[in-house]
């Protein structure tokens, strides 16, 4: 999250929207983009609705058992299909911004 | 004869601490040292040796160094603790689900609408095909539609 800030410029340059999703409250993702500097939109999914009906829950990963999201990234073009998905198989090793303006630069534009 | 401390045995034993604490404090904040911790494994391999050595001389000269008892008990905490810092790095956090419905390249995005952390609807359909706003300050107000949404699910600060 912190190196998608950091490079949101060239999402800016090639008109590329960023969008985070947790199941945090409003309030806690406002609190984290204060405290952060986020820029980017963060939608909240307390009850992971989203989260479910795309199959990206981590079962009782969170505070006091609770299901949370799996770390996932994906790329959607104009049109709403799928260009670019990446599913870490580890938690240390995310998606970088990097690869996904690769992706955009080869498989979109 | 007057004994010395083992100083390699304690240098080793606080580089393996520094080496697994490292770690989430400092090198997990660059991709290059988190993704492959081998700054930390560089760490904890060169400690591992010091105490090794250290373990070695206070029980083949203990006219020189004192303390196999306390050496062999460092040794031990110095093993465990690089042992968990490897079972978590390599272990712990690949136990992820397979996700096998989630939606591939080609799909469409399954539409939702979600507040943001303003509580304003959000709605991704109306998103992807709406005039691109950029989030960045203040870059040249971008004229035209919205070219791409990257959908950054995180695990959240709870």
């Amino acid at each position: 999250m912190r190196s998608f800030e950091k490079h949101l410029p060239e999402f800016d340059a090639r008109r590329i929207r960023v969008i985070a999703i947790s199941v945090d409250s409003p309030y806690q993702s406002e609190h984290l983009r204060e405290t952060q500097g986020y820029r980017f939109p963060i939608l909240s999914d307390s009850n992971d609705v989203v989260i479910r009906r795309w199959d990206l829950v981590d079962p009782h990963a969170g505070e006091g058992g609770a299901d949370i999201a799996r770390p996932a990234e994906f790329l959607i073009d104009s049109s709403g299909r799928l260009r670019w998905v990446n599913l870490t198989g580890d938690l240390r090793v995310r998606a970088r911004p990097q690869q996904v303006l690769a992706a955009f630069d080869s498989a979109v534009r | 004869m007057k004994r010395s401390w083992n100083p390699g045995l304690w240098a080793g034993f606080v580089l393996v601490l520094l080496g697994v604490l490292t770690y989430p404090f400092f090198f997990a904040r660059f991709a290059i040292t988190r993704d492959f911790p081998w700054a930390n494994l560089l760490m904890i391999a060169l400690a591992v040796v010091l105490v090794t050595r250290g373990v070695l001389g206070a029980y083949r000269r203990p006219d020189q160094y004192r303390g196999k008892v306390s050496a062999t008990i460092l040794a031990v905490l110095a093993v465990l603790v690089s042992g968990l810092f490897c079972y978590g790095i390599f272990s712990v956090t690949r136990r992820l689900p397979a996700s096998h419905g989630a939606p591939r390249i080609g799909d469409m995005a399954p539409d939702f609408t979600l507040p943001d952390s303003k509580g304003t609807p959000v709605t991704l359909s109306v998103v992807i095909r709406s005039p691109f706003a950029p989030s960045g300050v203040s870059a040249a107000s971008g004229s035209g539609q919205t070219a791409a949404t990257v959908l950054i699910f995180y695990r959240g600060y709870w």
